[in-house]
C-alpha cells in the first residue's frame, strides 16, 4: 500500500533526496564516530603509563564493544522511525560502513593514483600524458611487457598443464599414493613467494669453476662433467628460470582445484562414454575436459592475474636486472628507487587496466561454474 | 541372435560376495527383469553384462562368445543409467550421435538414425537443447534414444524410471514395453520395484543376497513362488506368513496356526502327506482373505474369526489389519465391508490358494 502524495508524506524528487541523504548519513554514522572516538582513545592510551597488557585489553574491549554499541544504538534509533523509513534505512546502517570504508581504501586511492600519474616526479607540476609515454616506450617498460607476456603464457600454461596432468594421473592411481603425490605437489603452496624465491636462488647459485658448487643445478651440471654457469645472468633463459619458480608454486593450486572438479564428474558419465565406444584418451578429451572446462578457465585466469602482477620472485632473485624486469617491479623501482611518483603511478594504472578484463572474466566464470551441474 | 548366458558367475568385492554362483539364460528378444531389494546384486549383475565390472569367476556369454575379457564398447550392448548420464556439454543430438561418431558411422546414416529415434521417442523438437534445459522425463527419453541409435544386440536398463514422478513412471513403463516390442531386441532391466517387474517382464529373475531365488514368468512367480522370499517379495501388500502345524490325518488334514485352523484341501493334502504332524509355514495372500458378506462365488472358502486392529480404505479396496491368536495379518476385502477397530469379523479364506513352506529351508512345499 503506497500512498504517494498524501499530506505529511513528501513525494517525488524530494522524497528521493531525503532518502539518499538519510542513507548516506546512516552509512557514515558508525564509521565516523568510531574513527573519531578511536583516534582520541588511541592518543589517550598511547600517553598513559599503564602496563601494556592493560592498554591492549582496554583497547580491544573499548574498540569492539564501542562499535557494537554504536550499531546497536543506531539500529534502535532507526527502529523508532515509521516502517517506510525503517525499510529504507536499516540495510544501509549495516552495509553502508563497509561501502564507505571500501570507497575510502580502494576507490579513492585509485582516483588519486590516476591523478598522480598526470603529475611530474615530485607530484607538483601537471605534465599531461608524459608518464604514459614513458610507460609505453621506455626500454625498461618494453622489456617488462615482453617478460610479463612470457610469464603469462609460459607460467600459466605450464602451471595449468602440469596441474591437469597430475590431477588426471593421480585420479587413476591407488588412493593412498594419490594422497601422497598430491600432498607433495601441493606443499610449495605453503611457502611464501619470497621464501620460495630464496630457495630457488640457492638452486641457481653460481660459484666459479673449480670451487665447490653449492647451487643444486650447477652441482648436477658439474657432476655430469659440465662447466658451471651463472644461470641468472643468461638472457633470455633467466626469465624462464624465474618462471619455473612460479610453476613450482602454482601447479599445486591448479592440481587441487582441477582434481576436485574431476572427482565431481559422475562415474556414470564416464561409464556411459565407455559403453558408447570411447577409449580412455577420447574419454579424457571429449568428456572429462569439456565437463571441467569452466574450472580450468577459472584456474587459468586466476594464475594469469598472478603473472600479470608478478613482483616478489623477480624482486627477490634478480631485482629485475639482467633483462628480467617486469611491470610491477619497474613500478616499484620508479616509485621507491627513482622516487618518480608520476611514472610509478602511471605504470600502476597501466597494470590495473591490464588486469581488469581478466578479473572480470574470472568472476563471470566463477559465477557460471556454480551453475554448471544444475 | 543375442541371448545372454551366465555360467557359475561369481562377483566378489574383496571379501564381500555380491553375486553367488549365478546360472541363468536370457533368451533372444526377451524382456528380462532383474528384481530384488537393494544390495541384492542385481545392478552388479547388469554391470557385469555391460563390462563395467569384472567377473570374479565363471563365464558370461553374449550370443556365441564369452565376453569376460571383452571391453564394454565391443560387446554390442547399450545401457540406460538411473541418472541418465547425459553428457552435459553436448546437445541432445550430439548426445545421441556420440557413440555413432566414435564408431565412424557415416554422417548421413547418423543423422537418419538420430532423427528416427527422436521421432519414436517424441523428442524431435528438443534435439538442439542441452540436457540441463530438459525435464527429468525428457532426459530419460534422450538416454533411451542414445541407446536406440546404437542398434545394439542387448539393451541394459538400470532403474531407468526411479528418478521420475509416479505418474510419468507409469506412462514411461508402457512406452518402454512398446519400445521393446518395436525393436525386437533383448532387454535386461533392473529394478527394485516389483510392480515394474510384474508389468513389463516376459520373465523375472528374483535375486536376494547375490543368489538367484527364482526365474520365471510374472504369473508363475505370483502363483507358484519357489520360497518364502519370493512369496513375500512379489505382491502388495505382501503375503501373510504363519508358523503352523499340519495336523489330523491323511484324509482329513488341517493346518493349525494356533489362532485358527484350516482344513487342507484334498489335492494339497495328497501332495504334502509326508509333512503330516510337522511344522510348516503357511502362506496366505491378503487378496485371498475375504469378508464373509463379500466373498466371490465358486471358491473353496473356509471361515475364520479375527479382530480388526486398523482398517484402511483405498477406494477400490479395503485393508483389514487383523489379529487372530498371536498372529497379525492383512486381509484385502471389498470396500463395502466395514468394521470398527476392535470389532471381531468373520473372514473367508480361499484355501485352494494356500502355500506351504519348509520352516527350515524356507523352500516351498506346496505352491
Amino acid at each position: 500500500m503506497q500512498r504517494v502524495g498524501t499530506p505529511g508524506e513528501p513525494a517525488g524528487a524530494f522524497r528521493w533526496l531525503t532518502t539518499a541523504v538519510g542513507r548516506l548519513l546512516v552509512s557514515l554514522f558508525v564509521p565516523t564516530i568510531t574513527f573519531v572516538v578511536l583516534w582520541r582513545v588511541f592518543i589517550f592510551l598511547r600517553d598513559t603509563r599503564a602496563p601494556h597488557w592493560i592498554t591492549a585489553g582496554v583497547a580491544i574491549v573499548w574498540g569492539v564493544g564501542g562499535v557494537m554499541a554504536l550499531f546497536f544504538l543506531a539500529n534502535m534509533v532507526i527502529e523508532q522511525l515509521p516502517v517506510r523509513w525503517r525499510t529504507r534505512l536499516t540495510p544501509f546502517l549495516f552495509v553502508g560502513p563497509a561501502l564507505v570504508i571500501l570507497a575510502w581504501y580502494l576507490a579513492l586511492p585509485t582516483v588519486r593514483t590516476f591523478y598522480a600519474s598526470l603529475l611530474d616526479a615530485r607530484g607538483e607540476q601537471f605534465v599531461g600524458l608524459e608518464n604514459y609515454v614513458y610507460a609505453f616506450t621506455s626500454d625498461a617498460m618494453l622489456e617488462s611487457f615482453r617478460n610479463n607476456l612470457l610469464w603469462l603464457v609460459i607460467g600459466t600454461g605450464f602451471s595449468v598443464g602440469f596441474g591437469l596432468l597430475i590431477a588426471v594421473l593421480a585420479d587413476r592411481t591407488h588412493p593412498l599414493f594419490e594422497t601422497f603425490i598430491k600432498a607433495l605437489i601441493f606443499m610449495p603452496m605453503a611457502i611464501s613467494m619470497v621464501g620460495a624465491s630464496v630457495i630457488w636462488k640457492f638452486v641457481y647459485e653460481f660459484r666459479p669453476p673449480g670451487a665447490e658448487q653449492i647451487g643444486l643445478l650447477n652441482a648436477v651440471v658439474t657432476a655430469l662433467g659440465g662447466q658451471p654457469r651463472a644461470w641468472l645472468l643468461m638472457q633470455p633463459w633467466n626469465t624462464l628460470l624465474l618462471i619455473v619458480i612460479l610453476i613450482w608454486l602454482q601447479t599445486g593450486y591448479a592440481m587441487v582445484i582441477i582434481s576436485a572438479a574431476i572427482k565431481a564428474i559422475p562415474r556414470e558419465l564416464l561409464e556411459a562414454g565407455r559403453i558408447d565406444g570411447a577409449d580412455e584418451v577420447q574419454i579424457f578429451f571429449r568428456i572429462i575436459l569439456p565437463t571441467i572446462r569452466g574450472t580450468i578457465l577459472t584456474v587459468a585466469t586466476t594464475i594469469v592475474l598472478f603473472t600479470l602482477k608478478i613482483f616478489d620472485i623477480v624482486q627477490t632473485v634478480t631485482g629485475g636486472n639482467f633483462g628480467t624486469q617486469v611491470i610491477a617491479n619497474e613500478q616499484y623501482n620508479q616509485m621507491f628507487r627513482a622516487f618518480h611518483y608520476g611514472r610509478g603511478a602511471a605504470i600502476a594504472i597501466v597494470l590495473l587496466v591490464a588486469v581488469i578484463p581478466v578479473m572480470w572474466y574470472n568472476l563471470r566464470q566463477f559465477a557460471q561454474r556454480t551453475e554448471a551441474f544444475r | 541372435m543375442a541371448n545372454v548366458r551366465f555360467e557359475h558367475v561369481w562377483k566378489r568385492f574383496g571379501k564381500v560376495v555380491a553375486v553367488r554362483d549365478l546360472n541363468m539364460e536370457v533368451k533372444d528378444k526377451e524382456f528380462l527383469v532383474l528384481v530384488g531389494p537393494s544390495g541384492c546384486g542385481k545392478s552388479t549383475t547388469l554391470r557385469m553384462i555391460a563390462g563395467l565390472e569384472e567377473v570374479s569367476e565363471g563365464n558370461i556369454w553374449i550370443g556365441d562368445r564369452i565376453v569376460n575379457d571383452v571391453p564394454p564398447k565391443d560387446r554390442d550392448i547399450a545401457m540406460v543409467f538411473q541418472s541418465y548420464a547425459l553428457y552435459p556439454h553436448m546437445s541432445v543430438y550430439d548426445n545421441m550421435a556420440f557413440g555413432l561418431k566414435l564408431r565412424k558411422v557415416p554422417k548421413d546414416e547418423i543423422d537418419r538414425r538420430v532423427r528416427e529415434a527422436a521421432k519414436i521417442l517424441g523428442i524431435e523438437n528438443l534435439l538442439d537443447r542441452k540436457p540441463r534445459a530438459l525435464s527429468g522425463g525428457q532426459r530419460q527419453r534422450v538416454a533411451l534414444g542414445r541407446a536406440i541409435v546404437r542398434e545394439p544386440q542387448v539393451f541394459l536398463l538400470d532403474e531407468p524410471l526411479s528418478n521420475l514422478d509416479a505418474k510419468l513412471r507409469v506412462q514411461t513403463r508402457a512406452e518402454i514395453t512398446k519400445l521393446h516390442r518395436r525393436l525386437g531386441t533383448t532387454f535386461i532391466y533392473v529394478t527394485h520395484d516389483q510392480v515394474e517387474a510384474m508389468t513389463m517382464a516376459d520373465r523375472i529373475a528374483v535375486l536376494n543376497n547375490g543368489v538367484l531365488q527364482q526365474l520365471d514368468t510374472p504369473q508363475n512367480l505370483y502363483e507358484h513362488p519357489a520360497n518364502v522370499f519370493v512369496a513375500g517379495f512379489i505382491g502388495s501388500p505382501s503375503m501373510n506368513f504363519f508358523n503352523a502345524t499340519l495336523t489330523g490325518t491323511k484324509e482329513e488334514m488341517y493346518v493349525d496356526t494356533g489362532g485358527f485352523r484350516l482344513r487342507v484341501p484334498t489335492k494339497i493334502a495328497n501332495a504334502v502327506t509326508q509333512w503330516l504332524g510337522k511344522e510348516v509355514i503357511l502362506g496366505l495372500r491378503p487378496e485371498h482373505i475375504h469378508h464373509v458378506e463379500f466373498t466371490p462365488p465358486n471358491i473353496n472358502a473356509q471361515r475364520i474369526m479375527a479382530q480388526v486392529d486398523v482398517q484402511e480404505l483405498l477406494g477400490n479396496e479395503r485393508l483389514f489389519y487383523v489379529v487372530a491368536g498371536n498372529h497379525n495379518f492383512v486381509a484385502r476385502v471389498d470396500p463395502r465391508a466395514s468394521a470398527t477397530a476392535g470389532e471381531t469379523v468373520a473372514l473367508n479364506v480361499d484355501v485352494d490358494q494356500m502355500k506351504l513352506f519348509d520352516p527350515e529351508t524356507e523352500e516351498a512345499i506346496y505352491s
